[in-house]
């Protein structure tokens, strides 16, 4: 089979398409998700080729969505909702933190909630209040939940599909900024990405750089930069951000003794933090300095027309590389 | 009188004034003078014009993503003039003209949509809450500050605005099964437009009408042309007047049609048809309130031309402020979190300045 160049978005449809044909239990919906296709059009196709059984519009309801996921997992589906923003994820929360989270563990093991629960995520494209915020860490710190952000097309296809074979429920985060902001070769075939696995995406010997979703790509220009200046970065997409891939990101922080966490979500409690412990906890002295983090701050995300100021950016991520370095 | 005599079971409509500017007499309010006509036609035509000018800003870059108003002038002018100043709103994110009437100043909503955070600060006496962008989320604000003015005794009552979508949201059920409960004071507004986002109210509820679902609830719901300034005024205010006596909810559907995109991020034509489209410009609220007032001997295209003329002087001139307006500071993306700023917002604030001077020397 060939190889299609492709945006994320395209390459989340191709996943769903892929796993609907596959399997006639896979159903999409959620609001403007089936006739639409999506606001992002993520969804585009679904229902013409796959029909309003297994593709449709709910009404205007994130509890409503999620609650009728979780029963439609316990009695043999395989739901793979949207959330339309991850802002508005909160109205659907208790629903996955008091049910979804718990099925298997309160039944033993008898009922089970293979769900996916999609939803865009993050800052950077302009968008209005409620639009922008980065709250993984609500998620991952919902025990029972497995939380993906993928940072690459390639990456979003194949997790995508690891997560709707998943036997729990997944939330799928997906960085909007980078829905359109490249294109990549991604392959027809079937392939998935295992859920818990984080990527060396590139290999350096000073210091870490750990990011995910689209705070990859600010790493990415920071180590292109720190080249220049003579300062090797490896660079970790950590993909799933719970559970976390201890291995990789320790192997990595174990080679350059430096580490530097970057994240859009907030500072405090975010992802950040759990990641640096975890390095201080297994490397303590082998560090070669203290880890540090780039985040975003601890406030109401601004709006538009200030909404940089919030994001981390190259800029932030070379002044915390120095400082590891010095 | 319209609570008790139009059945929502029974798809009954309150209509006064008819798209062809026709009234029925009999209805009309006793308020509703040339004078006060006319008056509440310029204001729609001036919040219509406002609308068309924050879609050009959002074309040209300079204003954000944000919901027109089109179509809905007279759902949102004609409850909104049968409130006193002192009565709180409640809106979701598509009131322009019922926020700017009820005391927001112009400028002040178009720099929220903007994305600059001065836009939800409004003078101290005005009450009115911020635009409410998750679906919903708003009513049962309502509730608590319409119990609020019952506990205080005061004669305050609350009307709040939402779309027909969100009525399928939890939070909608709880705010009429709150304000049923306890009895508010509270106007519930939803303005029926016909579509959330892209799904038709048919896919909605299953429901006949929305108003019905007030029965449920133990108080009246009305079905309303939302369309007709005169009718929404009259009924507006027989539910304020049955809330302000201690009578309790209601909630009022205002059947009407949004003519422009969901959002200046949406495309209409996906999911609706040209010909449903031009079917309700001619229910337009604007061009009926014309044609009365031109039977009435009172609109001509002079006093049309002249209205045009200095109205797009006072719009050119909210432009003009609004992007004068400086961005919030740094200091005030940290100082308004608490009262008192912790020790880490603090540290953060530092740090964000430091790095800004970094960045603007690259
Ligand atoms: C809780 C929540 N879910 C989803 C959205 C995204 N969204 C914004 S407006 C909208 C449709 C709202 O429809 P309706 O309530 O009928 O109001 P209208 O936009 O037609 O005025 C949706 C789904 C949101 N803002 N909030």
């Amino acid at each position: 089979m060939a190889n299609q160049v492709l945006t994320m978005v395209q390459a989340i449809n191709m996943a769903l398409k892929q796993e609907m044909a596959r399997d006639s239990r896979v159903l999409v919906f959620g609001e403007d998700v089936g006739f639409e296709g999506g606001v992002f059009r993520v969804t585009e196709g679904l229902q013409k080729e796959f029909g309003p059984e297994r593709c449709f519009d709910t009404p205007l309801a994130e509890a409503g969505i999620a609650g009728m996921s979780i029963g439609l997992a316990i009695n043999g589906m395989r739901p793979v909702c949207e959330i339309q923003f991850s802002g508005f994820f909160f109205e659907a929360y208790s629903q996955m933190m008091c049910h979804a989270s718990r099925m298997r563990n309160r039944t033993r093991g008898v009922l089970t909630v293979p769900m996916v629960l999609r939803m865009p995520y993050g800052g950077g494209i302009k968008a209005l209040e409620h639009h922008s915020e980065s709250m993984e860490a609500i998620m991952a710190h919902t025990q029972g939940l497995k939380v993906v952000i993928p940072s690459t097309p390639f990456d979003a296809k194949g997790l995508l599909i690891a997560a709707i074979r998943d036997g729990d429920p997944v939330i799928f985060m997906e960085p909007k900024r980078l829905y359109r902001a490249f294109k990549q070769e991604v392959p027809e075939e079937d392939y998935f990405i295992p859920i818990g696995r984080a990527a060396v995406i590139a290999e350096g010997s000073d210091v870490t750089l750990i990011a995910w979703g689209a705070m990859v790509r600010e790493c990415y220009e920071a180590a292109a930069q720190a080249q220049k200046e003579g300062i090797s970065c490896e660079v970790v997409d950590v993909r799933t951000i719970s559970p976390l891939d201890h291995e990789t990101i320790l192997a990595s922080v174990k080679k350059t003794g430096r580490a530097v966490v970057v994240h859009e979500a907030p500072r405090s409690y975010g992802p950040g933090a759990e990641i640096s412990a975890t390095i201080s906890e297994t490397l303590g002295g082998a560090l070669k300095a203290p880890v540090q983090r780039v985040t975003g701050f601890d406030v109401i995300m601004p709006l538009l027309r200030t909404e940089d100021r919030y994001m981390p950016n190259p800029v932030r991520i070379m002044e915390a590389v120095k400082k590891v370095i010095a | 009188m319209f609570l008790e005599k139009y059945d929502p079971l029974k798809n009954q409509m309150v209509q006064i004034l008819d798209q062809d500017g026709n009234h029925k007499e009999d209805l009309l309010p006793k308020e509703m003078t040339d004078d006060v006509v006319k008056d509440l036609y310029e204001q729609m035509v001036f919040y219509r014009m406002c609308d068309k000018r924050m879609l050009k800003m959002q074309r040209t870059g300079r204003m954000g993503t944000f919901a027109p108003l089109e179509g809905q002038e007279a759902a949102q002018i004609g409850s909104e003039f049968a409130m006193k100043k002192t009565d709180w709103m409640v809106p979701a994110f598509r009131e322009l003209a019922a926020m700017c009437a009820h005391g927001v100043p112009v400028e002040t909503f178009f720099l929220f949509w903007r994305g600059n955070e001065i836009g939800s600060k409004y003078p101290k006496d005005v009450k009115v809450l911020p635009s409410s962008i998750p679906v919903g989320s708003q009513m049962l604000h309502a509730v608590g500050i319409s119990l609020a003015s019952k506990l205080r005794k005061e004669k305050d009552i609350t009307v709040t605005y939402f779309g027909d979508g969100a009525t399928s949201e939890g939070d909608f059920h709880e705010a009429m099964n709150f304000a049923g409960v306890f009895k508010t004071p509270t106007v519930f507004i939803c303005q029926n437009n016909q579509y959330a986002i892209s799904v038709p109210r048919s896919k909605q509820t299953a429901s006949e009408t929305i108003a019905q679902k007030a029965i449920a609830y133990g108080f009246p719901g009305v079905l309303v042309d939302g369309n007709d300034l005169f009718a929404m005024f009259a009924v507006t205010k027989e539910a304020a007047e049955r809330a302000r006596k201690g009578g309790g909810p209601t909630l009022i559907e205002a059947y009407t049609y949004r003519l422009a995109d969901h959002t200046t991020a949406d495309d209409s034509t996906k999911y609706r048809t040209q010909e449903e489209v031009d079917g309700w410009r001619k229910r337009d609220p604007l061009l009926r309130l014309q044609k009365y007032l031109f039977k009435k001997g009172a609109w001509t295209e002079k006093y049309e031309a002249a209205l045009q003329e200095n109205l797009l002087k006072k719009v050119d001139e909210i432009t003009e402020k609004v992007e004068a307006t400086a961005d919030q500071t740094v200091d005030s993306m940290f100082d308004y979190l608490f009262a008192e700023p912790t020790q880490e917002l603090l540290e953060q604030k530092a740090y964000l300045k430091k790095m800004l001077e970094l960045e603007n020397k690259k």
